[in-house]
């Protein structure tokens, strides 16, 4: 029996109901001002949305091209795609600063400060509702790629020590559950925040 | 942890074939997703992009997370964390999308003095 295994998945279900929760916080929200909402919706890049949910995607191939290196014992593919998928994560936060940058420059941060251009007044207040909700969701999965790419770092260390191979991988496997949980909660968040109205290419 | 050395006699190594299959998926479906956006579909929008979203999860959960070559047992752990989720979600919505039911049972609710007159 893989205790280690079944531990992990327990610990993804309470990391499962923790993002629910804000999940269901934006859903009752988005009912409640659909169209508060959807005008918020030009301020969202879709272009820089959909390039991180590629490169996220690029990183969890990664990890699973590491597991697999450290299931076959073979260290310096395993080393050589655990730098990969700490590459592409880096990436991606690296982006989403540049990003959180950007709605901070428009003025897009729920507050005293919030005063977008070419928002209609009536949207003004809920519109917020929508950036809070967008800070906390993008903030916390942040927090979660930040802490995916420390164990990373640990990883790389151990797997230059000669620690992994096709007897002992369970850490690699069991980070690597970890970072495709947060690759999930990615491909919730990009359409849910992204594209809730319409755009054009 | 060092289970994993008894347990490596079926441990499942996944196919490179299968991840990059599933990686070019997920890469496609992330196109179709934000494609689809730019179309007017109405209520159908929100549909297409939380269908497409859980037909990516599944595949990250299934393939790369290995739920497929896993134990019945952590199966029915990730069931039951759907289970769970899916409480969660039902019971905030079925109280929120029916308030304004009890605002018509009870109009005092949005008109206070209707509720102390008598």
């Amino acid at each position: 029996m893989d205790a280690d295994t079944l531990g992990m998945w327990t610990f993804l279900i309470t990391e499962v109901l923790f993002f629910g929760g804000m999940f269901a916080a934006y859903a009752v929200y988005r009912e409640m001002f659909p169209l508060a909402f959807a005008a918020t919706s030009e301020f969202m890049n879709v272009k820089i949305g959909a390039a991180n949910t590629a490169v996220l995607i690029c990183s969890s191939l990664t990890m699973a091209m590491a597991v697999r290196s450290a299931q076959i014992s073979k260290t310096s593919h395993l080393i050589r795609y655990l730098f990969g998928t700490l590459f592409f994560g880096t990436i991606f936060l690296v982006v989403k600063a540049f990003e959180y940058h950007a709605k901070y420059v428009e003025h897009l941060i729920p507050g005293p400060n919030f005063h977008p251009d070419n928002l209609a007044p009536q949207f003004m207040h809920n519109a917020q509702i929508l950036f809070f909700l967008y800070f906390c969701m993008t903030g916390m999965h942040a927090v979660h790629m930040i802490v995916g790419v420390g164990l990373l770092t640990f990883l790389i260390i151990m797997a230059y020590r000669n620690a992994y191979n096709e007897h002992y991988f369970a850490p690699v496997e069991m980070i690597g559950l970890y970072w495709h949980f947060v690759d999930i909660v990615w491909i919730f968040l990009f359409p849910l925040l992204y594209l809730i109205g319409h755009w054009h290419w | 942890m060092s289970s994993n050395a008894s347990a490596n006699s079926h441990v499942h190594i996944p196919k490179v074939g299968t991840l990059i299959a599933v990686f070019v998926t997920l890469i496609v479906l992330t196109f179709v997703t934000a494609e689809v956006a730019t179309f007017d579909l109405g209520e159908l929008n929100v549909i297409v992009a939380l269908g497409i979203a859980c037909t990516k999860a599944t595949l990250v959960a299934w393939i790369f997370m290995g739920v497929r070559y896993t134990s019945q047992l952590t199966k029915l752990f990730c069931v039951a964390g759907l289970v769970f989720l899916s409480i969660l979600l039902l019971i905030t919505f079925s109280d929120y999308s029916t308030r304004h039911w009890t605002y018509h049972a009870r109009p005092w609710a949005t008109n206070p003095s209707l509720g102390t007159s008598k």
